[in-house]
């Protein structure tokens, strides 16, 4: 710090004074301090850092001291600018923070209000669970094989062992089409699917055919003239009853829950010799007292479906040696097994169409 | 089949102590599967007890009857040992005799409920029932009057009556026919339940020796009828009543008594499976001939109808012609009736597809029939005739006349060869050659072992075992096929789901996620259908495979589009109060597209490929297709604010969303086909493919259909779309040098379309252009009438350098020029 200076001009530069300088620092924080919100304190800003601010004016008169005189001044004014913006910066950042917070307060919604400004869509109860089993085939190995539904009566019946005389083949089961001596049918069964698989592929085949089959049915709560079915059929070396159970107990853990497994019935089909009716555990009281159980019924199984050793009767029709491969096959009802998966008593409303019956499933069941 | 318990084990011993429950579960897994037991008095309850009748007065009534009344001696059953007081309309009883009450509390079949009641001046408290009232069949005449030693009054009469009995239903499959049977059910029993022994064939019987003195019988179709035995009784009293144990029987197995005659012949059948017919034998005339009908003879069945014979049909003559349809239904004329006392008894086997034929073309099913065409025993036609005239003898007072006519032989039974270790190779289980032999002889299979070869020659009774896998099936269902154990098959790698499957897959998940709902229809379709769509007379979609056999003539062919079950389905969630609906439905339509047949192909051998090619091309084409429709508000409106309205660009823009998830841009372009508005439907194509339509439907289709005006739909060809789909797809590349936006407004003739001007826009820019879109269509009087102005944004961008104004301009004004000369559009100022 440089003593008084004989040189200097005794002339008095007031602003630049030390009380001045303090003061117009004090006024400047105490307005800081009062600005109670960021437009205040914009107007503050500009009112005591501005150039028209008495700390400016003051810095401007510098130019005006004697050299040696400037240097004091300059630091003094220098540290009231610092302590200056140093308490705008606080004031702002107190201030900006109080607003933030201010406006979240004030933006508040009601999150309760619906949402739904779009349709929700939804896929058909019988398309899901055809592509879980699908899935569940696809994951063994199996592929997923397709046929027209307006099918020949040679692959519908002839082909499978069911010759001309067969129940099944009468008017009252199959839809025929005009003219009847064109013979074609709506198909029956997915069978003639797996007579397609063997008629185009060699074996080993390991196939799953879902699909829509028709019956000359009355539509009521158990009946209709469309369903759909997937049938199993694999034909290789080696294959037996075993390899038949060992699928089926598969399907239905893999459908119906951990242990869940089938039961074998003798029965008869045309198609598969020796042949047997296929109950499914029910799922939901697994046999355990059953009697009080709504699903089976008290029976402890529930039916299934069929299945049984492909007749090599069909493989030879299908140009499959029967000698080299032997093979087995199943079908059961997609509806039905989703009906009692989901405990719907009726089938219709599978058939008629309510969004809100689809809707409810969603994309995946 | 029902089957009463006490009958079957007339013919076979199970262990003492085994349970109904046992018994059937045991039958249920070896392959007649329980259906249920019942019980002949099941729907009956309450006190049904032994009375005897103690006092008797007949009291004539002013309506012409008399009625008794009666004091019945109940024990205690009705509480108080006092005897009871009742009225009864039928005579057939005196003071003394035994007979069966209903006393009040009772129920009787029908739900009928006894109670005490004021009638003809008494109070009757209870009833004396008659064999009908408890559902034991018809009445003979009045009430059931009991044998002398039946019981004591106020015992319970439901096990004297047989009302006790269980009867078990089984289903029997269409294979095992021989369980239509007493004889057979019995025989299923002493193989499949454990310790049951002893089986007593009611086949096996000493038959009088055939000679020539009989009702003279002549084959003329072997094959159609290879056995003919006829026995003929006479001094047949045809009032004789049909004795209880029969009537409780044959009730029992669901068929109706009707008289002493056919009621026998009925009994026989259930006990042994052989179907019997009895001729009125002083109404046939001259020797007796089968052979197969002349084209067009006619016969008089016994159910009153006239028939017309085909040469098909089995008919058994006498001199008159046609008496019968063999082995089917009886004929009118040799009934037998209230004044037969002779009766000619037949015993035939008939071959059982021609009784499958016939019964089909004549629409007959019966107990006989169903027998007959699955396959009878051929060798006990002798042990029946013998059994039914054994019980025409005894029940009906006849005797037996001395003649045996026994025409043609039983054919025998194929062998059938099959290697020893079969059974254990087709069911996974270790059967060994034992217990292979030894179950083939349990179900009557004569078994001859050559080193690792078995052949066996099947019972009689078992038409149905003509195959190695048939000795299987009836080797493992003995052994049990609970015992089969599971094990997984191992595939070999698979391919998965097929691309097309995928795709399918892909397509519904992405209408559901914009908002469709998926709905399942039923493919038919009829005349008013295409009608209510509007389609012209020469609309293909008019050319339908017509059904034969179709449910309802409404909907009598295969539909050839989705939309008319989609437009009514859409309707009646409308008609529901939905507000909105969008539906759509993948699924086959049915074109088609040859006039040829379907051969039927051999199946003793692979068809040759031209063979299946055929076949293939007599079948219509059936491609998958989709159809939406959607009404209603498209996004509803709520407190953000408006909805919006459905309308034709939601119908084109699902397609196009679904294309896009293929990977495929479609072209659209105007078109007009019914059922859309002439003016809003848009025709989809990828190139030279059609891929279907889409737009706001005609008004008055959405009229017909009870849809809100401007509802929407669209049909397109899912095949062609997946054929198209891009499978790889290259990975794009950016710049990231700046891009340049610059806004053009084109004001063109209204009947200028918008993808036109874009396309010039998008060709003129040339390489520059890195998008368009159109962002603003304008109209206002100042453009003028029949204008409209058209804003596009473009952006440029170039891969290797920041553009200048110069590039953007020179871009700019070539896309313009373009589009001016293609569609004489005017940039607007
Ligand atoms: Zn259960």
């Amino acid at each position: 710090m440089s003593g008084p200076n004989s040189e200097y001009d005794p002339v008095e530069v007031t602003p630049l004074q030390a009380e001045h300088v303090a003061a117009a620092r004090d006024e400047a924080i105490a307005a800081i301090a009062a600005a109670a919100d960021l437009e205040a304190l914009k107007q503050v800003r500009i009112a005591h850092t501005g150039d028209r601010s008495p700390l400016a004016l003051a810095n401007r008169e510098i130019g005006a001291l004697p050299p040696q005189a400037r240097k004091e001044a300059g630091q003094r004014i220098g540290q009231a600018r610092g302590a200056v913006n140093q308490a705008l910066a606080a004031r702002q950042e107190v201030l900006e923070a109080e607003h933030e917070e201010r406006m979240l307060v004030e933006e508040t919604v009601d999150v309760t209000l619906p949402t739904d400004r779009r349709r929700r869509g939804g896929r058909h109860p019988i398309t899901l669970q055809s592509e879980l089993i699908a899935d569940i085939f696809v994951a063994m190995g199996w592929e997923i094989a397709e046929g027209p539904v307006v099918e020949a009566e040679w692959l519908n019946f002839d082909a499978l062992n069911l010759g001309p005389d067969h129940p099944a083949r009468t008017m009252q089961d199959t839809f025929w089409t005009e003219p009847a001596d064109r013979h074609v049918v709506l198909r029956t069964q997915t069978s003639p699917v797996q007579a397609r698989t063997m008629l185009t592929r060699t074996p080993p085949i390991y196939v799953a055919c879902p699909g829509r089959v028709f019956r000359t049915d009355e539509y009521d709560a158990t009946h209709s003239p469309m369903f759909h079915q997937v049938e199993g059929l694999v034909v290789d070396e080696g294959i037996t009853m075993a390899h038949l159970k060992g699928s089926l107990d598969h399907l239905a853990s893999q459908l119906f829950g951990d242990g869940i497994d089938t039961r074998f019935r003798p029965s008869y089909f045309p198609f598969t010799e020796p042949s047997a009716e296929v109950d499914v555990r029910c799922f939901v009281c697994r046999g355990v007292d059953a009697e009080s159980c709504r699903t089976c019924r008290g029976e402890g199984w529930i039916e299934w479906g069929g299945c049984g050793v492909v007749n090599p009767r069909v493989l030879v029709a299908c140009g499959v040696d029967p000698e080299r491969y032997s093979g087995f096959a199943f079908g059961m009802g997609i509806d039905r097994s989703f009906m009692f998966r989901h405990n719907l008593e009726d089938l219709r409303p599978l058939f008629e169409g309510d969004v809100r019956f689809s809707a409810a499933f969603g994309t995946e069941i | 089949m029902k089957a009463p318990k006490s009958w079957i084990l007339e013919h076979v011993d199970v262990p003492e102590g085994t349970s109904t429950d046992e018994l059937t579960a045991r039958l249920t897994l070896t392959g007649l599967k329980l259906e249920a037991v019942e019980s002949a008095g099941a729907d009956i309850s309450g006190p049904l007890v032994v009375g005897r009748v103690l006092t008797k007065e007949p009291e004539p009534q002013k309506n012409g009857k008399t009625i008794n009344w009666c004091t019945v001696d109940v024990g205690d059953a009705n509480g108080t040992g006092e005897p009871q007081g009742i009225v009864c309309g039928a005579h057939n009883f005196e003071p003394g005799d035994l007979v069966v009450v209903v006393l009040p509390g009772g129920v009787l079949p029908g739900g009928f409920e006894i109670s005490a009641r004021k009638t003809y001046g008494h109070v009757s408290a209870g009833m004396i029932c008659s064999a009908r009232e408890l559902g034991l069949g018809e009445d003979h005449d009045g009430i059931i009057v009991l044998p002398a030693d039946a019981g004591e009054p106020g015992q319970d009469v439901r096990g004297i009556l047989g009302l006790d009995e269980e009867v078990i239903e089984l289903e029997v499959n269409p294979d095992r026919a021989y369980a239509l049977s007493i004889r057979g059910i019995a025989r299923e029993v002493a193989v499949s339940v454990p310790g049951a022994t002893g089986f007593r064939d009611p086949a096996l019987r000493d038959t009088p020796l055939a000679d020539d003195q009989g009702h003279p019988v002549r084959l003329e179709d072997t094959t159609g009828c290879p056995v003919f035995v006829a026995r003929t009784v006479s001094g047949f009293d045809s009032a004789a009543p049909t004795p209880d144990f029969i009537a409780q029987r044959i009730t029992a197995a669901g068929m109706r008594p009707i008289s002493l005659a056919v009621d026998v012949t009925n009994y026989v059948m259930l006990e042994t499976g052989r179907p019997i017919h009895g001729y009125d034998a002083d109404k046939v005339q001259g020797a007796i001939v089968v052979r197969r009908a002349s084209e067009g003879e006619q016969l008089t069945t016994l159910d009153g109808t006239r028939r017309t014979l085909t040469a098909e049909d089995l008919v058994v003559c006498d001199d008159s012609g046609p008496i019968g349809l063999g082995g089917v239904m009886g004929g009118e004329s040799t009934e037998i009736s209230g004044s037969t006392t002779r009766v000619l008894v037949e015993s035939a086997h008939w071959d059982a597809v021609s009784m499958f034929r016939t019964g089909r073309r004549h629409k007959i099913t019966s107990e006989a029939g169903k027998r007959n065409e699955r396959g009878v025993d051929p060798t006990i036609c002798e042990a029946a005739a013998d059994r039914v005239v054994e019980l025409l003898t005894t029940y009906g007072g006849a005797s037996a006349e001395p003649g045996v006519t026994v025409v043609g032989e039983a054919p025998a039974m194929p062998t059938v060869t099959m290697a020893l270790d079969l059974p254990a190779n087709v069911s996974g289980l270790p059967i060994d050659p034992d217990t292979t032999v030894g179950h083939l002889e349990a179900v009557g299979c004569t078994v001859r072992v050559d080193g690792d070869t078995l052949t066996a020659t099947p019972p009689p009774w078992r038409p149905d075992v003509t195959d190695p896998y048939d000795l299987v099936e009836e080797v493992v269902r003995l052994v049990g096929y609970d015992t089969i154990p599971s094990v997984l098959p191992a595939a070999p790698g698979g391919r998965g789901l097929t691309r097309a499957q995928q795709l399918r897959r892909r397509i519904g998940r992405t209408l559901a996620g914009a908002g469709w709902v998926e709905v399942v229809d039923f493919p038919f379709v009829g005349e008013t259908d295409l009608d209510a769509l509007g389609l012209e007379a020469d609309d293909p979609r008019r050319t339908v495979l017509r059904l034969s056999n179709p449910l309802s003539s409404e909907a009598p062919a295969m539909t050839t589009t989705l939309l008319p079950a989609l437009l009514r389905t859409a309707g009646r969630n409308v008609g529901l109060g939905a507000s909105s609906v969008a539906v759509f439905e993948t699924a086959t339509v049915t074109l088609p597209r040859s006039s040829e047949a379907a051969p039927i192909l051999p199946v003793d051998r692979r068809p040759t490929d031209a063979e299946l090619d055929a076949l293939v091309k007599a079948l219509p084409d059936q491609p998958l297709h989709l159809g939406l429709v959607a009404a209603g508000e498209a996004d509803p409106a709520g407190w953000w604010g408006p909805g919006r309205p459905v309308e034709w660009s939601d119908a084109v823009d699902a397609v196009r969303s679904v294309a896009d998830a293929l990977g495929l841009e479609l072209d659209v372009r105007p078109a007009a086909l019914a059922p859309w508005h002439p003016g809003r439907c848009a025709e989809l194509r990828l190139g030279d493919a059609l891929v279907g339509h889409a737009g706001e439907l005609h008004p008055r289709v959405c009229t017909t259909f009870g849809l809100p005006a401007r509802s929407v739909a669209a049909e397109v060809d899912l095949d062609v779309l997946i054929q198209h789909a891009v499978h790889l797809r290259p990975a794009p590349t950016f710049s990231t040098f700046p891009a340049a936006k610059e806004d053009v407004a084109l004001v063109v003739e209204e009947s200028v379309e918008a993808a036109a001007v874009e396309a010039a826009l998008r060709e003129g820019a040339g390489d520059l252009l890195e998008s368009i879109r159109l962002f603003d269509v304008y109209r206002s009087e100042q453009l003028g009438e029949g204008r409209k102005s058209l804003a596009f944004a473009l952006r440029f961008r170039a891969p290797d350098r920041t553009l200048t104004d110069e590039d953007t301009t020179a871009a700019r004004e070539a896309a313009v020029a373009l589009a001016a000369e293609r569609t004489g559009a005017v940039q607007r100022a």
